[in-house]
């Protein structure tokens, strides 16, 4: 078949809904596009455990810790299976580190910003995996099958995720006036980052027809964007607080709310590595892998040992 | 078909410098990987569930409990090598499977029988 035969029957196929598995024909854009979006999903999880784990030891109690203990380690679970789905694809997993070391490969902007108060643990919840279930439950559908069944395990795990968090949010909302003080002040901290979550706006997105077509994602930038401040609106008058935007106003015409402009300048600011914590979190990774260097060789020798024995054993 | 795409999705931050270009590094140390089978209470076999990299079968059965079983999804956990699994070729699906699809005397729908006769 030639390159150009090849091509047909693969988009044939994701026009028919039919999965791209790894040993499939696909073209060089393809696989490239799935690495670099599987594997900063995957960094994402990861690093995304630090803010959280900021607070492990300083949740207000034991229920809260077991709580969010058990919410950082299935972080860790997710970062997994979609480092595994970027192997799928060719690239070994160390090839995958070493870009998020080096600063070659990106994570979600989102954990660059600090989690202050205890409030924030529940806004990150409420908010932050919030917006990212509205991409991943899109993403479940994506073409490329091992992406997709990734994310179908992680959206079963994603749920708890935001519903401890509000439901940490509630319980501080009907509080002390400081708690609710702290619960304002997260949201109001917490509402425009977890907005620019969904990346730039449609019209600045040249590329994303290709992706589109490619079915590797299926809703745009702003579609999903609408989606989440529609459903956060609502949500938010549950808690008796407020989103921080002054323009937010339902609009008969689209029926859609509308809302104020994002904060560009600071979006692309802290993707560039000017965010609060940019440095803080690359360091904790490269350090936490480094240290973590002695257990990788002595678990290495161990198997090495085990299988001499083995051997002489057998002989 | 030249297509550059490097920008703009949900999760994907733009940059000059995508991905998965390999980097030069020294002696590969890292762990084999290895596919998790799982099979649930009810379950009658076992799934494929995942991947993992562990350093021997021990250290695998005892991660992929750690990863695939923390809400009870299993009572049973098999790991093999992924460089021990050999799949059949897509390219090839076609020949492979066409034997069975002209036999369908092979499915009980194929026979008519009276409806008078039930349980069977
Ligand atoms: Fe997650
Ligand atoms: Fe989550």
């Amino acid at each position: 078949m030639s390159v150009h035969d090849l091509e047909k029957h693969f988009q044939d196929k994701i026009d028919q809904e039919t999965k791209i598995e790894p040993l499939d024909w696909m073209p060089e854009a393809y696989r490239k596009t799935n690495i670099r979006q599987i594997s900063q999903h995957a960094h994402s999880e990861i690093v995304g455990m630090l803010p959280e784990g900021n607070w492990i030891s300083r949740a207000p109690s034991l229920k809260r810790k077991a709580i969010l203990l058990a919410k950082v380690q299935d972080e860790a679970g997710h970062g997994l299976y979609l480092y595994s789905a970027c192997e799928t694809l060719g690239i070994t997993r160390e090839e995958t580190i070493n870009d998020l070391h080096s600063g070659r490969a990106k994570y979600s902007s989102i954990f660059n910003y600090p989690t202050l108060t205890w409030a924030d643990i529940g806004a990150v919840g409420w908010l932050v995996d919030g917006a990212a279930i509205m991409n991943q439950v899109m993403l479940t559908r994506t073409s490329y099958g091992p992406y997709a069944r990734a994310m179908v395990r992680i959206c079963k795990e994603e749920s708890f995720h935001q519903r401890q968090g509000f439901e940490s949010l509630l319980v501080l909302s009907k509080g002390s006036p400081e708690q609710k003080a702290m619960c304002q002040d997260a949201i109001n901290r917490w509402w425009w980052p977890a907005l620019m979550m969904f990346g730039p706006r449609d019209t600045e997105s040249t590329n994303s027809d290709q992706s589109m077509k490619w079915k590797i994602k299926r809703k745009t930038n702003d579609e999903l964007r609408q989606q989440f401040v529609d459903m956060c609106v609502e949500q938010v008058k549950l808690l008796g607080m407020t989103l921080p935007d002054p323009h937010l106003k339902w609009n008969t015409d689209r029926n859609h709310y509308d809302f104020g402009e994002i904060d560009w300048n600071e979006f692309w600011q802290v993707v560039k590595g000017n965010g609060p914590c940019n440095k803080e979190r690359l360091q904790a990774r490269k350090q936490a892998w480094e240290e973590g260097a002695w257990v990788r060789e002595a678990a290495a020798a161990h198997a090495t040992k085990k299988q001499k024995r083995a051997a002489a054993y057998a002989a | 078909m030249n297509t550059s795409i490097r920008r703009f999705f949900y999760g994907d931050i733009p940059g000059q410098e995508s991905a998965g270009t390999p980097v030069p590094q020294g002696p590969k140390n890292d762990w084999p990987l290895w596919e998790v089978f799982i099979r649930s209470k009810q379950g009658l076999d076992h799934k494929h569930v995942g991947s993992l990299h562990a350093a021997d079968a021990q250290m695998a059965i005892e991660n992929a409990r750690d990863v695939y079983t923390r809400r009870q999804e299993g009572i049973s956990i098999w790991v093999v090598k992924s460089q021990n699994i050999h799949a059949s070729r897509p390219e090839e699906a076609g020949e492979l499977y066409d034997p069975a699809a002209d036999k369908i005397y092979r499915h009980p729908t194929f026979y008519d029988l009276p409806d008078a006769i039930s349980h069977m």
